[in-house]
């Protein structure tokens, strides 16, 4: 499988490189930051005993460089059989409300520019008759709460676009897949407390594989978030604006 | 430190950090995967915190911690000469997941994985083979390190090799490490092949490290210390080496499950009638005659790590493993004085461990030396200075040393009284680091910095 990776530098997406690498896929990566491509491009061929197809910059926060970085990894990879986007920013409640700008571009990196970004890689996968683009939401998109106010909305809209784009495309060979991880302990969540069920970047990224591999459209992972989110989808109102999660 | 910028502070979190005998302080702990960005402002660095005492805690409250395990990219891979480096939180667990099953290993491994490549190189960490192959600075041939000042600095036998030697055994405090540069050695097979057999007393446990060191690469004796009399010293000596592909399996091991403590032991758990039943029950089920068999290396080497969190068993005030090399003359004159002190106190230390060390290393302060190594767990009680005291003053009589990464408890005097290679260390750390930038709970307690 040939499997282009934005993301892959930290964290789920790098977890998820190290094992497509491990299993023998072939790897594309995509990243804003040069140095950490390369460091995490000779980690994949230390680990896997093959290189990357290669890696190229790509910064969610800059669309306009998207095309480019596409084109790249098309001319490296020849044919690509699944696109899978892990990059993504948080911010707490309080950092965002406190930061206009890094909520302004948290707001575009996680929701409209991502968006962009996938708009360009479905148009590829339709021309090439079809593919898998797994993309990471999160629960936090799910139901509005009081400390993802934020954060949670670009989810939310993340995961509708998700939904909608598997029902609108998947009898012209494209599957997309919304990957809702619960709390994961990587860099991203360093500074928080975890939960019960929290879980680890390698065992979630198990679990995304075989969702491509089975062309699950929904998954969440660890998988006892299913269950608690399903019962926090069915509390009232009443309930969610009194309680603190 | 005082001028670090907000951003950084905000992604560190308050917390109690403690090493592995559970005795911690408070501090900001920063988990990095960015070492050479956060580097600058880190008080000290840390691994997977599997150092007993306090080397890898903070000197004070508002000091940075920076955990490397989330910095675990490994650079190269030199499969024709097993030449390595990698993110200085590479774990060797890791390295054993990746590389075992293709026939290479570290040339010296601690007894547990549990441990990143910049705390191996910290605390120079020695094996069941010290007496052939030496300490694992010794396979090291660069490091990649932040020093004091803000700069990046590379170091190795060749290059800087003063830094570098004051850096191997160093305990984090010559400069942060940000990348290992090491050899792997090639195994022949990933099983070991091991024999073990019931050793009657400690003159006898001697003598018999002594011989296996002449036909067996890894050695290692569990004593039980609570026997007194003629029959002090009496336990289990362990033999291994790499089997052959001839007498291995022709699958590898298969992996093993990990059980945890659950919860915090009761005190009473470790009282002595029940250490000394639990010490008997290994000593009088192993078989009398030599017990040989092939074994999963995981498990030769690290048979602690098959309950996660066992530290816990030592309850909620913790414990300190005091472990210490004495010289030998061949006949246990001088290690046997040293268990009747610890015997006659009745220190029911769970475990001991014996072994035999080879030549000492070029690390300023790495810890082995020839003679015989002596590692107890103490459980932490109200006396438990007074005992680390008493037993560092016979050390201190014979020339032996202790092991700073499980000291929690030596006084500066007594270290200073027991390391004439100290004054040598502290003038390259002097020179790298004037105002003391980089320290931990443990060089305030032992080398002077400020609290
Ligand atoms: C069950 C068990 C068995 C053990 N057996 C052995 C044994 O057989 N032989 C032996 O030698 N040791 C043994 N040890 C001790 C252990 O190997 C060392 O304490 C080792 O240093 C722990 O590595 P760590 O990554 O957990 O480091 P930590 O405990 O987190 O840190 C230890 C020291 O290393 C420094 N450090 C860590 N990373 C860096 C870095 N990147 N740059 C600069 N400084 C750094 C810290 O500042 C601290 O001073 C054992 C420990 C346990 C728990
Ligand atoms: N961790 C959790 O608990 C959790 C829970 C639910 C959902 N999620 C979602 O899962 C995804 C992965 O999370 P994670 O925990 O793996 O995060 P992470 O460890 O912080 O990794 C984030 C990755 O995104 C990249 N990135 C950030 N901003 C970027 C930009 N502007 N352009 C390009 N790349 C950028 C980072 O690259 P650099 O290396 O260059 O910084 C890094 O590789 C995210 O979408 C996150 O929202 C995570």
């Amino acid at each position: 499988m040939n499997a282009l990776v934005l993301g892959a530098t930290q964290g789920i997406g790098q977890a998820l490189a190290r094992q497509l690498g491990a299993r023998g896929d072939t790897l594309f990566l995509l990243g804003r930051d040069a140095s950490a491509l390369e460091r995490s491009a000779r980690d994949i061929e230390a680990r896997c005993g093959r290189a990357p197809a290669g890696y190229a910059i790509c910064d969610l926060s800059a669309p306009e460089g998207f095309a480019t970085a596409l084109d790249a990894a098309w001319r490296a990879l020849g044919r690509v059989d699944v696109v899978i986007v892990t990059a993504g920013q948080f911010g707490t409640q309080e950092e965002l409300e406190n930061d206009r700008a890094r909520l302004a571009t948290m707001l575009q990196v996680n929701f409209s520019n991502t968006i962009l970004f996938c708009e360009d890689a479905r148009e590829r996968l339709l021309a090439a008759g079809g593919g898998t683009l797994c993309v990471l939401s999160s629960v936090a998109g799910d139901r509005g709460r009081k400390p993802v106010v934020l954060y949670g909305s670009t989810k939310a809209g993340l995961s509708y676009y998700l939904e909608a784009l598997d029902h609108a495309y998947r009898s012209r060979g494209l599957v997309t897949i919304c990957v809702k991880p619960g709390f994961v302990k990587t860099g991203m969540t360093a500074a928080l407390k975890p939960p019960p069920f929290a879980g680890e970047p390698e065992s979630v990224a198990r679990d995304i594989i075989r969702a491509i591999d089975r062309g699950t459209p929904l998954l969440y992972t660890p998988r006892a978030w299913a269950l608690v989110m399903r019962i926090i989808r069915l509390l009232p109102r009443a309930v969610m604006r009194r309680i603190g999660f | 430190m005082d001028e670090t910028p907000t951003e950084t502070i905000h992604r560190a979190q308050r917390a109690t950090i403690a090493g592995w005998g559970r005795i911690g302080r408070a501090g900001r702990l920063l988990e990095s995967v960015d070492l050479n960005r956060d580097s600058p402002h880190a008080a000290l660095f840390r691994g997977l915190g599997r150092s007993y005492g306090d080397s890898a805690v903070p000197a004070r409250e508002t000091d940075l911690i920076v955990a490397t395990p989330r910095a675990d990219r490994l650079l190269f891979f030199n499969r024709e000469n097993g030449a390595l480096r990698a993110e200085a939180g590479l774990s060797l667990k890791t390295l054993n997941e990746l590389f075992l099953h293709q026939g290479w290993f570290v040339p010296v491994t601690p007894g547990t994985q549990f441990v990143t490549l910049g705390g191996m190189v910290a605390s120079d960490v020695h094996g069941k083979n010290h007496h052939v192959a030496g300490t694992f600075g010794h396979y090291v041939r660069a490091l990649i390190m932040r020093t004091a000042d803000g700069r990046i600095v590379e170091c190795g036998p060749e290059r800087e090799p003063e830094l570098f030697w004051a850096t191997v055994g160093g305990m984090g405090l010559t400069g942060h490490i940000l990348e290992v540069e090491f050899t792997m050695e090639r195994i022949p097979s990933p099983w070991i092949r091991c024999e073990s057999r019931r050793i009657e007393d400690l003159r006898a446990f001697v003598a018999a490290l002594k011989e296996a060191a002449r036909e067996w690469p890894f050695t290692v004796g569990w004593i039980d210390c609570l026997k007194q009399g003629p029959h002090m010293g009496r336990g289990i000596l362990i033999c291994g080496r790499w089997a052959q592909p001839d007498e291995a399996p022709p699958a590898p091991p298969r992996l093993r499950r990990m059980i945890r403590m659950p919860f915090d032991c009761p005190e009473f758990l470790l009282s002595r009638p029940l250490v000394r039943a639990f010490n008997s029950y290994l000593f009088y089920t192993h078989p009398r005659p030599i017990k040989r068999r092939l074994m999963d290396p995981i498990a030769f080497f690290y048979p602690l790590d098959a309950i996660a969190e066992w530290n816990r068993m030592y309850g909620r005030r913790g414990f300190t493993q005091y472990q210490c090399v004495l010289p030998d003359p061949g006949d246990a004159s001088i290690i046997a004085p040293f268990f009747e002190r610890l015997t006659r106190r009745g220190v029911g230390s769970f475990l001991s461990v014996i072994k035999d060390c080879g030549a000492e290393g070029r690390g300023l302060l790495s810890f082995p030396k020839p003679g015989i190594s002596i590692a107890l767990d103490i459980p932490v009680r109200d006396n438990t200075s007074a005992l680390v005291a008493e037993l560092n003053r016979h050390v201190i009589e014979h020339g032996g040393r202790i092991y700073l990464t499980k000291d929690q408890f030596t006084a500066a005097a007594d270290f200073r009284a027991m390391e004439p290679r100290l004054d040598r260390w502290l003038a390259v750390r002097r020179k790298w680091d004037p105002e003391g930038r980089i320290r931990s709970a443990q060089s305030v307690r032992l080398f002077g910095d400020h609290p």
